[in-house]
């Protein structure tokens, strides 16, 4: 490729300013009285503060995992602080009572909280830094059996259900990053879909990073009971820092008898400057269990954010019949790195998965695809398709697909297919000789490349995924 | 409309274009004809500002401004479209979608206001039946699985709806069949104003048939070395290109 894709302009990512707060935070450092004071500023039973100790325990004896595809300094876990919170704001029966520059902060992200501004059909939890600030709609979800809370307030007016299902598909020992989220995550969203009920809204969780040398360590558990369908999406920013912080959350998802949980994720932490100083390392585990037979579970993701990516949202397909999709765009640009995919285990009979996963790269970052599909002998009838297709803006970034494919049933059925496409200088001629800039081309044929993966976002948030492609790979071109 | 002046391009260090004068006057249709090699493409792809091309020197005038200052879009803005001899594929983006965001492009060097994609629908329906064609390539990605024929004639109802002042057409014959070639030729005649010119960039003489031009240059070796009539062309035809070539060098 020419010079003019070559040239690199970058952009100031939009969402890099700090609200000035005054916060509470624990110092620096982790140990177990680090995790008592965690808990008990939630006020939590005894039972979570053994299983967070327990937790820690473990993750001492852990080693960080070396196996992706990434490259950064070690993480000095004792440099972390890991509770910071906004003062003054510890019940939120009322908005009067959350400081008015945390209301601001949302708002100038397009959040806006109060009542009369709301985001019409979409109930929010605004998180920032260790806790939540507000949840928005909490009635009228109410008003149908739906519980959308923080997760603090769910253990504290829910504990039966969160101890029913925390940590049960995402076990506190599972993978390092897991047990350190397990010891000391704060906030996070809570939901519960009853039997047979068709969550009448979206629900979104929006994650803000604001204070300095602090680690977010959200916990996310949505349950769908038997015949529920619920829609639930997380957006995420953090302010532009020389340091790299840490956000290491855990995502869990139950779906019963034929309940249907759709988890969309638009990510934007800060993905650190051009040459690469800065930026969130974002370590997260997502899984989610199609317990009961024909439940069905679907993740999307669009991935811009973000120094280090190393997620792989995946689906236990236990019950029969049962459905799990991934559909995943992963940009990265200057000197981003992504290690993402997922698993797709395949346990009950006629159990079906579909991997859809596009990874961009421009500038001088790695992206990497790794996916697993295990069918177990069990999985009689399962059936997989996988595609993967990675597109290169210049010739100093790299793409990297590694599938795992591991099949114990002969009567499985699967399908993969990949490839790799260059942006050509030749297609942003065509686009500028029909007046069309070169921005505004590589936007389009990003946008086209992704097409199959925004379709399964919510209406909403199809548009603002689009702009946000736009906005990562702007300077990506001359 | 355009003037060219001891124009000097190549690609790679090479040089191809060596010294090409042309004037192209608004109603006009010049036939730039040449054997493989001669510098045809290159001087389609130097008019539109393909970067790879570098111009050693010379000077292009449109409409009197100097067009070699100006980016690729900026040309387009001005009024310059190029049918692509190669047509690019973009996937994923609709015919109806990227013509739009073209339409649009063209609109806002108008200084008209762009139109929503309702609006664009009617547009887009009246200047294909005024050509006589109908919008099944609309909905399929841009030139993804066309037929050659279809892209070609893609690029032509492009050149439809933006309705440039100087349409170069780069090839557009190559790879069509006889009918193929019809329906295209017909169409850019059907566009044909006082107002606008076209260049034919070709190989054969069988296109002219159809698009008849006033003009008829012939390309040989990056230069000009004959101009005539549209009887050139058929000259050309039954002499071979050996005909305007020159003496042979006795090896």
């Amino acid at each position: 490729m020419g010079s003019t894709v070559e040239q690199q302009v970058i952009q100031p990512y939009k969402y890099g300013w700090t609200t000035d707060v005054e916060s509470d935070s624990v110092p620096a450092g982790l140990n177990e009285a680090v995790i008592c004071l965690i808990s008990a500023k939630k006020g939590e039973p005894d039972w979570l503060l053994e299983w967070r100790l327990k937790a820690y325990r473990n993750w001492l004896k852990m080693r960080e995992p070396k196996w992706a595809n990434v490259q950064y300094d070690p993480v000095d876990y004792q440099a972390i602080r890991y509770y910071s919170a906004p003062k003054a704001s510890p019940s939120l029966e009322s908005l009067d009572q959350v400081d008015p520059k945390v209301l601001e902060t949302f708002a100038k992200l397009g959040i806006p909280l109060e009542e009369q501004k709301r985001l019409t059909g979409v109930a929010v939890d605004a998180v920032f830094d260790s806790v939540s600030v507000a949840t928005t709609f909490k009635e009228t979800l109410a008003k149908h059996g739906v519980i959308f809370l923080p997760f603090s307030e769910a253990v504290r007016e829910h504990p039966d259900l969160v101890r029913q299902y925390v940590g049960s598909v995402v076990p506190a020992t599972d993978n390092f990053f897991a047990a350190l989220n397990s010891a000391v995550f704060t906030d996070g969203s809570f939901v519960y879909v009853p039997k047979g009920v068709r969550c009448p809204m979206e629900l979104s969780t929006y994650f803000r990073i604001n204070a300095a040398q602090t680690g977010q360590f959200e916990r996310t558990l949505i349950i769908a009971e038997e015949g529920a369908y619920v829609s639930y999406l997380e957006g995420c920013s953090a302010p532009r820092r020389d340091e790299n912080q840490l956000h290491a959350a855990v995502v869990e998802l139950v779906a019963l008898d034929n309940a249907e949980i759709k988890y969309s994720t638009v990510q934007n932490w800060y993905p650190g400057d051009e040459e690469g100083r800065g930026g969130i390392y974002n370590f997260v585990t997502k899984r989610g269990d199609c317990r009961g037979k024909n439940a069905k579970i679907s993740w999307t993701q669009v991935e811009t954010g973000s120094a280090i990516t190393w997620k792989y949202p995946s689906c236990l397909l236990s019950g029969e019949n049962s459905i799990g999709e991934f559909y995943s765009v992963a940009v990265t640009n200057n000197r981003q790195q992504a290690d993402t995919g997922t698993k797709m285990i395949h346990i009950g009979r006629n159990t079906r998965s579909t991997i859809v996963s596009k990874g961009i790269s421009a500038g001088k970052s790695q992206n990497t695809y790794r996916g697993q599909v295990k069918i177990m002998k069990g999985a009689a009838g399962a059936r997989n398709f996988s595609q993967c297709d990675s597109m290169l803006i210049g010739d100093k970034c790299g793409a990297h697909t590694f599938p795992y494919i591991d099949v114990r049933n002969s009567s499985a059925i699967m399908e993969h297919e990949a490839t790799t496409s260059k942006i050509g200088e030749d297609q942003i001629f065509y686009c500028q000789q029909r007046g069309i800039s070169a921005e505004d081309a590589v936007s389009m044929i990003v946008n086209g490349f992704c097409k199959e993966v925004f379709r399964e976002l919510p209406m909403e948030f199809a548009v603002e995924a689009q702009n946000l492609l736009g906005i990562s790979l702007e300077g990506s071109v001359g | 409309m355009l003037e060219i002046e001891n124009l000097h391009a190549g690609i790679d260090g090479n040089e191809i274009l060596k010294g090409i004068d042309l004037t192209v006057n608004a109603g006009e249709v010049h036939a730039i004809m040449g054997p493989n090699g001669s510098g045809k493409s290159t001087l389609a792809q130097v008019l539109a500002g393909h970067p790879a091309y570098e111009v050693g020197q010379g000077r292009v005038a449109f409409e009197g401004e100097d067009l070699l200052d100006l980016e690729p879009e900026q040309r387009s803005c001005a009024g310059i479209f190029m049918a692509f001899q190669y047509p690019v594929e973009i996937h994923g983006v609709t015919n109806a979608y990227f013509l739009r965001a073209a339409l649009n492009a063209r609109r806002r060097c108008l200084g008209l206001d762009e139109l929503d994609p309702v609006d664009f629908m009617d547009v887009l329906e009246q200047k294909i039946r005024a050509i006589g064609w109908d919008d099944s390539l609309m909905n399929r990605a841009v030139n993804q699985g066309f037929s050659g024929g279809e892209k070609k004639r893609n690029e032509i109802l492009q050149m439809a709806v933006l309705e440039p002042k100087l349409a170069v057409l780069d090839e557009t014959d190559s790879g069509l069949d006889i009918d193929a070639l019809k329906t295209v030729a017909e169409a850019v005649n059907k566009l044909r104003r006082p107002d606008n010119a076209t260049i034919v960039v070709t190989h054969y003489q069988r296109l002219l048939n159809f698009i008849v031009p006033d003009h008829v240059h012939v390309l040989v070796k990056g230069r000009i070395v004959k101009s005539g009539g549209k009887e050139l062309a058929l000259e050309l035809e039954s002499l071979g290109y050996d005909w305007v070539k020159g003496p042979v060098p006795i090896a």
